[in-house]
């Protein structure tokens, strides 16, 4: 640090050279006012010089009148801004605070540490590169710790500083800093977050803050500020494919048609092949007009204006993408939603969403399960309250390009609002397409559904059986095909084993390829039911929204979900391959009942309890709703 | 692959706000306060839209009391942008005749500037107008929103703003209320001084230093910009080589002594001076709060 005033006053020009070649880092800084978070802020403002001098002179006179570090200058005094929580001592909001090296330029997100905390970390964190997690050192990783830890991970962060402060007041023990590091990685790695870097500090004297200290010979790796300076910054979205959301159609006359917007991925030159959403109309980019003069190329975080070599229709909320590699159009999502107003979500009533530059009507669905961000554990809920989080089903009134909130931030964000005050009441993250809009147009073929159906006698339909392992669904399942066969009808049974062996067999048992898994079965399941064809499929399908994927696949009246009910305690008796007894004992993991969830039918079109009737019944069952609902024609009438 | 560099970002970000807000109002404005602030706004402004012009009007909210290097540079900047140049002066300030020397500060600045600006907004019915506020220049100001949001009687409530997360700007409003727009929230003074020098961009000669005419009072170096300046007894205009690192009305704006008559020699005395430019304002030194008290108030 000194160096860089020596630096400015011998040679102001090197020094601006140095600075001009900065890049910059947003990061958040999560904790407790009791873990010394304001004390390090104000230390990092203070050592990079980012305080002046009578912003000191304040600090002197505020320690004095508010300060907790008796007659020395109290740090944290310099990181809280409105009079109304100076005087009540806490912190309210979300609040920036810039500092710089020559290398750097930080923007750091300021959170506080009470109630309001989730919405005001999800918003800090929203925008941050890294997360800086401080513990007390003589406290450990506490519930606080794990819910900092969750909210990061939940908008995307994938790098995290454990600051294990107040190393001071544990004798800078190794042991202690170990322990603790030890036992966060094991819970990070949980959630995903792999690049952890720990370092023992004590803010308040400024050990490892700017420069290795000589009270923890044992630690080697960078301070704070030298790792701040180096860690890599590059996103995903910088090496995707080309994103860019029409924010404004540029038109000065009659001869310049211009789209204004962010790159939000990739990178763009002249000559290159795009496709827009949602039209899905392609054309090549011209120029890249800049007031700079023409580019030959940007890059992702710039704002450009592009024209392209066709005349094509593009309004605002239009997404520019890579014509090999097009962003996802979709009208139904399953996303995580983060509630941030007094009132509570309403599912079903008629929100705002706005996603890139596009603003829809939305319905967002009741809670599948809400997290709670204390324990992780999922909660059965029908609505979100301030501060909750959980995953829902949010329905748009239209179509807009998307990518999946892992794979790009900016095109997998939106934000919710209330059309009445207008004011943000929520934030998510889309997890996936539930519904995806066609814009291939079905091949017209003259053999088409209706003339399978007169040659065939009978209708199409999905029989979908769901159900815990072991439930009785692929004997069962047998005996519909056995039954429906006798009638002469077309059938197909689609089962674990012929999928998981041959369509499904580079997918695991993990929710993400579960889903995969439902939706490939859904494709081939749609596809014979085109064929004319009645598709059995015998899928334990746990979760509820990929049922409403399968079924949404389909006509209304050609899918029929069945509720094969056989209680927990019955199959796990029943255990016919043994794999209850593997998952119970830890041998099998996300293994549906034990340690993945199974959600029951809402308002299956049957519901089968095997306790009550053997399989050969079930099936008739099964049959005879299909006769009564003119599928198929029983032999006897 | 080749990072933006810091200012690169700010730039693409502050184009972002800039066409973002654009796009969501009906009436848009921009402030222009003649200072290097408004100067580095307007010229993100220009390359947010190039080809077009920005598709709004400059609005001043004149006092009558600026320095008279910044009345030239205002009809210079509204030339050289083609843009609209809207001036409101308060009628009632006009007609009581307020002044700084007679009324104070505190009243001159509330009824020129702050009733001037509700004024103008309600006048020309503007529902968005663009300020340079930063978020560095004030501690209350570090959780300001970039979009920030105004009751119909122009009131910051500081419970009742916005989240905004990620790139999503939420500019919906009601009729009569309105939203003021920051697209330089992220900037601090130096990337200010950094980027002036990038892009070349004009500023008001007063902030390099020159021999002017100056008399010493209440601890400020206040220039003597015309006639209308009261001296008082004993007091005599001095020839000294000051600058300024604000520019506001004449008055209230101390001046540094100081021989820094380039970029680099500005940039270098910022350094190394180490006070916030918002120290040459008189009205900033009220009180402890007294920036927030004034938000609520409705001053930009």
């Amino acid at each position: 640090m000194e160096s860089q005033t020596a630096l400015i006053e011998t040679d102001i020009d090197r020094y601006l050279e140095l600075h001009r070649n900065k890049s910059l880092l947003r990061f958040i800084t999560c904790g407790s006012v009791d873990d010394g978070k304001s004390t390090l802020i104000g230390r990092l403002l203070y050592e990079a010089k980012a305080v002046l001098d009578d912003q000191l002179g304040a600090l002197d006179a505020d320690s004095k009148r508010f300060g907790t570090q008796g007659d020395a200058l109290d740090f944290a005094l310099l990181v809280d801004g409105l009079s109304a929580e100076r005087e009540q001592g806490i912190t309210i909001d979300v609040a920036y605070r810039f500092f710089a090296t020559e290398r750097r330029k930080f923007i750091v997100a300021d959170t506080p540490g009470h109630e309001q905390y989730t919405r005001n970390m999800i918003t800090g964190a929203s925008t941050a590169d890294l997360a800086v997690i401080l513990i007390d050192a003589r406290k450990g990783i506490l519930t606080q710790t794990r819910r900092h830890t969750y909210l990061a991970s939940l908008v995307g962060i994938r790098r995290v500083v454990l600051a294990i402060n107040k190393l001071d007041l544990v004798d800078w023990s190794h042991g202690v800093f170990a322990g603790i590091e030890r036992e966060y990685r094991a819970f990070a790695a949980r959630l995903g977050i792999a690049n952890i870097v720990a370092i023992p500090l004590s803010a308040l004297h400024g050990d490892n803050m700017t420069s290795p200290s000589a009270n923890t010979p044992w630690y080697h790796g960078p301070s704070l500020l030298q790792h701040l300076e180096q860690v890599e910054i590059a996103t995903s979205a910088d090496t995707g494919p080309l994103r860019l959301p029409v924010q404004w159609v540029n038109r000065p006359d009659h001869a310049f048609r211009g789209f204004s917007g962010r790159l939000l991925g990739g990178r763009v030159r002249p000559g290159d092949a795009v496709r827009v959403l949602p039209s899905g109309r392609q054309s090549t980019v011209a120029r890249i007009v800049t007031l700079d003069g023409d580019l030959d190329e940007a890059v992702n975080g710039q704002s450009v204006t592009l024209t392209l070599v066709d005349e094509i229709d593009i309004s605002r909320g239009d997404v520019i993408c890579a014509a090999g590699d097009p962003a996802g159009l979709a009208d139904q999502f399953e996303a995580h939603l983060v509630w941030m107003a007094e009132q509570p979500l309403l599912p079903g009533r008629s929100y705002l969403v706005k996603l890139g530059a596009t603003t829809v009507g939305a319905s967002i669905g009741p809670p599948k399960y809400l997290v709670d961000v204390n324990t992780l554990d999922h909660l059965a809920a029908k609505t979100l309250q301030l501060n909750e989080t959980g995953v829902v089903t949010l329905t748009l009134d239209r179509a807009v390009a998307f990518d999946p909130y892992a794979q790009n931030r900016d095109m997998g964000s939106f934000i919710v609002i209330d059309r009445l005050g207008n004011q943000t009441v929520g934030a998510g993250m889309l997890h996936f397409a539930l519904r995806r809009s066609q814009n291939i147009h079905w091949q017209a073929v003259e053999v088409d559904k209706t003339a399978r159906v007169r040659q065939n006698g009978h209708r199409p339909a999905v029989l979908w059986l769901t159900g815990l392992s072991g439930s009785g669904k692929s004997t069962i399942a047998n005996i519909v095909e056995r039954q429906l066969h006798a009638l002469g009808a077309r059938t197909y049974l689609l089962d674990g084993d012929n999928v998981r062996h041959g369509l499904s067999k580079d997918l695991g048992f993990t929710a993400a390829d579960r889903v995969e898994n439902i939706r490939r079965i859904g494709e081939v399941a749609r596809l014979m039911v085109d064929a004319g064809l009645i598709v059995i499929t015998a899928f334990i399908s746990p979760f509820r929204s990929e049922r409403l994927l399968a079924r949404n696949m389909v006509e209304a009246d050609e899918f029929v979900e069945i509720f094969v009910d056989t209680p927990l305690a019955v199959v796990e008796q029943r255990d016919p391959k043994g794999l209850y007894k593997k998952a119970r004992k830890g041998e099998l993991k996300n293994f549906t009942g034990i340690d993945s969830p199974y959600e029951v039918p809402e308002a299956p079109e049957l519901h089968i309890e095997t306790t009550h009737s053997d399989p050969e019944t079930a099936a008739t069952q099964i049959v005879e709703y299909l006769a009564r609902h003119g599928v198929v024609k029983l032999a006897h009438s | 692959m080749p990072h933006l560099t810091h200012l690169q970002r700010l730039e693409a970000e502050s184009i972002d706000i800039l066409r973002e807000a654009v796009a969501e109002s009906e009436r848009p404005v921009m402030l222009y306060s003649i200072g290097k602030d408004s100067a580095v706004m307007l010229h993100l402004a220009r390359k947010a839209f190039f080809p077009s012009r920005p598709p709004f009007p400059l609005l001043h909210v004149d006092t009558t009391w600026k320095f008279r290097a910044m009345y030239d540079m205002r009809e210079r900047m509204a030339r050289e942008s083609g843009m609209e140049l809207l001036i409101h002066k308060n009628p009632e300030a006009e007609r009581l005749g307020i002044n700084p020397f007679t009324h104070g500060s505190a009243t001159h600045t509330d009824v020129w500037k702050t009733q001037g600006l509700k004024q103008a907004l309600d006048q020309y019915g503007f529902d968005l107008a663009f300020g340079g506020a930063r978020r560095d220049e004030e501690k209350s100001r570090a959780k300001e929103r970039v979009f920030s949001f105004r009751t119909a009687q122009h009131r910051w409530d500081p419970k009742n703003q916005r989240p905004e997360l990620w790139r999503l700007y939420n500019a919906r409003r009601n009729p009569g209320e309105s939203i003021r727009v920051f697209p330089l929230s992220n900037w601090t003074e130096l990337d200010i001084w950094q980027y002036i020098q990038q892009e070349d961009i004009p500023i008001v000669p007063l902030y390099f230093a020159a021999q002017r005419p100056v008399v010493e009072r209440d601890g400020l170096l206040l220039m003597v910009d015309d006639e209308r300046f009261p001296l008082r007894d004993g007091e005599q205009p001095q020839l000294r080589s000051v600058r300024f690192r604000t520019l506001g009305c004449y008055p209230l704006t101390g001046a540094v002594e100081s021989l820094a008559d380039t970029l680099p020699a500005i940039i270098q005395e910022m350094l190394l001076a180490r006070t916030t430019e918002r120290q040459g304002r008189l009205i900033d030194h009220d009180s402890s709060g007294s920036m927030e008290k004034k938000k609520t108030e409705g001053y930009f």
